[in-house]
């Protein structure tokens, strides 16, 4: 039978269970997962089953470690991400949020634009550390990036994004996600990828201040390849702040809702 | 005619300027999408609306 074992395909005369290969591959392996799910008991396998066996602690090699990374997720989705181009326009709090979603899924190339750098105001919501304060946002989240899944391509482009550079700077992605603060450079993305790229899809967000209830943030399809998330109403103004657990909220419908694109589901 | 799936009435010859100031809503944080034909924002003051367009409208608030 074929079984993939850490990643590698690997061919057995006979049917085994989980716990059979460990002990014949890795008897130390004290993490064993089989499909995603770490399991605790034997379990006979099934034809093409991904085993993972991992010693706690231990550094895996550099071949095995992409795969580690990513030995929780449902079987058969990193494949596919991994051929995925996102482009993210905004790195503050939605975009810092979804480029790290996306990189820890393991997302094959990230387009990554900003023109800002980090200040401590920053801080409440977005996900940079006290050390990129005054780096610009691009370098920050490639530095952090690296630290989670360095077999994600990153490319930062450092600039002010408008109508005069979107189509080229978003020209190979598939998917581009709307992360800006400004309600005016929200419209001018989403309508330009509208009329201008329309091979593409955009998932864009608008209302997610305050500290109002979780469930009215919502994922919403306007139209095809036009993804809205948010609750519509709560705008960021004084008395109304932007707070980390709402903004990430709204910023992982965003993620989720990439992943969910990449993956064949259309609807919301 | 329909916006946003709520039937409204217009004057004559008014274009997509005027139902956004009737709305109140600033044509800079808007997508106006026309009988499923997303409209440019450089031709809303040239676009007159028929009785028959069905109209959406987004509308963009801050914070990001």
């Amino acid at each position: 039978m074929k079984i993939y074992v850490n990643e590698k395909e690997m061919k057995f005369n006979e049917r085994k269970t989980a716990f059979q290969i460990r002990d014949e591959i890795k008897p130390e392996g004290d993490i064993v997962i089989l499909n995603g799910f770490i399991i605790k008991e034997d379990s006979k396998l099934e034809e093409n089953d991904r085993l993972v066996l991992i010693k706690r602690g231990e550094k895996p090699n550099e071949d095995e470690l992409e795969h580690l990374l990513v030995s929780r997720h449902t079987p058969g989705v990193h494949g596919k991400v991994k051929n995925a181009i996102v482009g993210i326009a905004g790195l503050g709090g939605l975009g810092s949020n979804i480029a790290i979603s996306l990189a820890r899924l393991g997302i094959g190339k990230l387009i990554l634009v900003d023109f800002d750098v980090v200040e401590p105001s920053n801080l409440n919501r977005q996900q940079y550390f006290v050390k990129h304060i005054g780096m610009q946002k691009t370098r920050a989240i490639k530095d952090i990036i690296s630290q989670i899944n360095p077999y994600v391509e990153v490319e930062t482009v450092n600039t002010y994004l408008d109508k005069s550079n979107i189509k080229e700077i978003f020209e190979g992605v598939d998917i581009v996600v709307e992360a800006f603060d400004n309600p005016k450079c929200k419209a001018e993305l989403i309508n330009t990828v509208l009329t201008e790229c329309k091979d593409k899809y955009i998932v864009a967000a608008s209302g997610m201040a305050g500290y109002f209830s979780n469930n009215i943030i919502k994922t919403r399809k306007i139209r095809d390849k036009f993804y809205l998330v948010g609750d519509g109403v709560s705008e960021a103004k004084p008395g109304c702040g932007l707070m980390a657990p709402r903004v990430s909220i709204a910023a992982n419908h965003q993620a989720n809702t990439v992943l969910r694109i990449i993956l064949g589901e259309k609807e919301v | 005619m329909i916006v946003n799936g709520k039937e409204m009435t217009f004057e004559e010859n008014s274009n997509v300027i005027d139902l956004l100031n009737k709305l109140n809503l600033d044509e800079e944080k808007v997508v106006v999408e026309i009988n499923m034909e997303i409209i440019s924002k450089e031709v809303y003051s040239e676009r007159i609306l028929n009785d028959d367009d069905k109209i959406e409208i987004v509308g963009f608030i801050g914070g990001g």
